[in-house]
């Protein structure tokens, strides 16, 4: 997920290391293995002390604490000025040692292979690492004490409590959680209410006023749907699959995360890319399929594309571009069959931007209590009110004055009540496994709509996943 | 004066020989050692045997990746050679022989420039105009230039002809440079050869083929050799050009992206190091029997 929320950067860095990567592809590989072969040796000595009610963790309060931030679409801003100095009024003995990057995997990769790891890292942007590998090799603390500790500021609950559903699961592997999954993001169709207005046209909640519309739309001179093939055709993939979810329930996406044998095959995903695909061969303009997300985003803000599939980083991606009168809003997906058995307002809302302390670090149970602070409700109003993006304490933004977009997903959140659901994980689990769904949902939407050619396509990736030995397996309930 | 000749010798050589071994030759016996391995990236390393190379055989990307790469092969240096070739001749013996001297076509100093421009621009910022200009909607520089009623060309957005914008761009890139680098062979070609065909009558087709080619074919070997190797890499343009990096659908994907994602996306440097060494004896291959096809005896 945190690929998507800094995807602007993301882009721009892409370049910047094409030019480096380009003329070294074949050595990059052994340089890289330059450190093959460490971190399996045990670390120094990592600092203690005494639990209690005041340090629940058990810090040791002299200790410093060692924290590198991606220095990306969200700033730097929410850690230099808010979390270290929560941090710091709380253990004013422990050092925080601060760095930023752009460019987690060269700066903390070879530090986690030496032993020589920070205590608490955000593993994000373009060059983020393989979380779930680092996981495998034992290089992420175990994050149980610090979702069963109290709260750091909301008095009488654990800090598993004052969050949103799902977003323990979401840093969990194998059961276990190693991440804290800190923003939260909606994903729907977004549009321009001021434009819809205007046009006296309603947002559709079945598929038949979905089309129905569109093709109201589609004579306005305005195509109706639109999305980049080019470079984000994961936005398409979590409109599929949340269709797929609302007509079979999230357990199709678990099946799709654990690499159930007929998963992908199953008719509630065959059902929601029959459906897409319609879509793609009526509404989408096939030359959409070239552009990139920021190309089309301005299309949309010029109002020549009326719906966006996207996660509620958009508005703030977008604020330069959006011209005056332009109001972002977010509506779920349609529902697709009358006999969906998840209402229509159904939500996916998911967490991302992964923040973990460091197993083999100097200091794990620091770099636990700062994620404890980030965690705390004034840190995560702050974060919100800085970078425009929700997080995933629950109510941190309540009282804050919110842009239309963010309302307008504030609003969606308490429509789909208890029907929000995470959406799924093999995206980051199985990166293989994403980029071939990319491609076969550019195929779906852009190459004729053959929704039994997706199924089967995406069915054959996820089993030669599950028979690769050489890929670490996670499973979630 | 043999008196001290190795101390010189190695005084000169250590440091790059140095340098060579730890930043080339050790990477590259990694890789292989590496290939062997199902390593991830983090921790602890298993050796798998062979596993990665049947895992190999039996990947279709690989296939399609290895095939792109000899589409590339066979037609990069070809095109790049032969424009080449057709430029350099224009700009020093197009325009004919007067008074014994030969000469470029009109105006062939300004051209020698324009033509080295493409050289001087880097990889990443080329990359970035030629995606605008096969842009896959109006907004492109191609698109752009055609009448209105036409719907769009897709350009990189069509399987069919993606790779072909990858090689144009390749092409645009490199001939300037051959351009300088035969102008340079054409000038080591004596007057005299020239003015004596030119006494017996020969056109400048004539003049092309029975002399300024076969005067010409060690540099051109040499610039075969290079271009070549640089068809089997182009991670950089298809890194940045084309859709989904590597699509639409893999129609793009050479084996450099192929490793670049195995090592840096899917953890699997095992399986990237493996990709390596297959594209390392690849190149090996390629550079000897180049060099032993077209060789022939000196002229």
């Amino acid at each position: 997920m945190s690929q998507i929320t800094n995807s602007e950067l993301d882009r721009r860095s892409l370049l910047r290391r094409a030019g480096a990567v380009g003329l070294a592809a074949i050595p990059a590989v052994g340089m890289l293995s330059a450190c093959v072969g460490g971190g399996s040796e045990e670390p120094a000595k990592q600092a203690t002390g005494e639990k209690s009610a005041d340090n629940p963790l058990g810090i040791d309060p002299k200790a410093p604490v060692e924290i590198v931030i991606f220095d990306g679409g969200l700033g730097t801003k929410y850690a230099t000025d808010v979390d270290t100095p929560i941090y710091k009024k709380k253990w004013p003995e422990s050092e925080v040692k601060y760095s930023a990057t752009q460019e987690i995997s060269t700066v903390v990769q070879p530090r986690l292979n030496a032993g020589d790891a920070p205590d608490m890292i955000n593993n994000s942007g373009a060059k983020m690492m393989d979380f779930g590998a680092i996981v495998a090799a034992g290089q992420a603390q175990d994050l149980t004490d610090l979702f069963a500790a109290p709260s750091f500021d909301i008095a009488g609950k654990t800090v598993a409590e004052t969050l949103v559903p799902g977003a323990v699961e979401q840093g969990s592997y194998s059961g276990k959680p190693y991440a804290v999954n800190y923003s939260y993001t909606v994903f729907g169709l977004w549009y321009n209410k001021a434009l819809f207005t205007k046009n006296n046209w309603t947002v559709p909640t079945t598929w038949a006023e979905f089309t129905a519309l569109c093709d109201k739309i589609k004579a306005a001179g305005i195509v109706p749907f639109g999305y980049a093939g080019n470079n984000a055709a994961y936005y398409m993939v979590r409109a599929l699959l949340t269709s797929a979810a609302k007509i079979g329930t999230e357990q199709a996406l678990k099946d799709i995360d654990n690499l159930k044998p007929g998963a992908w095959t199953a008719p509630a995903v065959l059902e929601a890319a029959k459906a897409w695909g319609e879509i793609g061969n009526k509404y989408l303009d096939k030359s959409f399929l070239g552009l990139k997300h920021t190309e089309v985003q301005l299309r949309q803000n010029q109002d020549k594309v009326a719906f966006y599939p996207c996660g509620s980083w958009l508005e703030n991606e977008q604020a330069k571009d959006t011209p005056p009168g332009f109001e972002y809003a977010v509506a779920a997906y349609p529902s697709v069959t009358t006999s969906d058995q998840l209402p229509a307002p159904a939500l996916n809302a998911a967490a991302g931007e992964i923040y973990f302390a460091s197993s083999k670090g100097k200091n794990p149970r620091g770099g636990m209590e700062y994620l404890r602070v980030m965690l705390s409700k004034e840190a995560a109003k702050e974060f919100t009110n800085l970078t425009k993006s929700l997080t995933v304490v629950a109510g941190a933004a309540e009282g804050l004055t919110l842009s239309p977009g963010l309302t307008s997903a504030n609003e969606a959140i308490t429509k789909a009540g208890k029907d929000l659901f995470m959406g799924y994980l093999f995206d980051t689990w199985y990166k293989k496994l994403n980029d071939e769904s990319l491609s076969a949902v550019n195929d779906l939407m852009f190459k004729g709509g053959d929704a039994q050619k997706f199924c089967d396509r995406m069915e054959a990736a996820s089993q030669a996943i599950a028979k690769d030995s050489s890929v670490q397996k996670q499973t979630r309930s | 004066m043999r008196h001290g000749k190795y101390p010189f010798i190695i005084g000169f050589l250590a440091v790059p020989v140095a340098l060579y071994a730890t930043f080339v030759v050790a990477a590259y016996i990694q890789t292989f050692q590496l290939s062997m391995t199902s390593w991830s990236g983090f921790g602890a390393i298993k050796f798998v045997g062979a596993d990665n190379f049947v895992k190999l055989w039996n990947d279709e990307l690989f296939w399609k990746s290895l095939r792109h790469n000899g589409y590339l092969l066979l037609l990069l240096p070809i095109v790049t050679i032969a424009l080449a070739l057709v430029f350099a001749f224009l700009l020093n013996v197009g325009g004919g022989s007067k008074g014994g001297v030969t000469r470029g076509v009109w105006g062939s100093k300004f051209y020698r420039v324009i033509f080295f421009f493409p050289q001087l621009m880097a990889l990443a910022i080329v990359a970035v105009i030629f995606g605008r200009v096969f842009a896959s909607d109006k907004s492109g520089m191609l698109n752009g230039l055609f009448p209105d009623s036409w719907s769009p060309w897709l350009f990189l957005a069509d399987e069919r002809w993606a790779l072909t914008c990858i090689l144009v761009v390749l092409v645009w890139q490199a001939v300037g440079f051959y351009v300088v680098l035969f102008s340079a062979g054409m000038g080591s070609i004596g007057e005299e050869i020239y003015e004596a065909a030119a006494l017996d009558g020969a056109s400048r087709i004539t003049l092309f083929f029975k002399i300024t080619l076969p005067l010409l074919w060690n540099t051109i070997q040499t610039g075969w050799v290079y271009l070549g190797i640089a068809a089997f890499d182009a991670f950089a343009l298809i890194n940045i050009m084309t859709v989904d990096r590597g699509g639409p659908d893999g129609a793009t994907s050479v084996l450099a992206m192929m490793i670049y994602r195995n090592t840096f996306e899917y953890s699997q440097v095992g399986y990237a190091s493996a990709l390596g060494v297959v594209l390392f004896f690849l190149t090996l291959t390629f550079a000897a029997l180049t060099l032993r096809v077209t060789r022939r005896d000196a002229v």
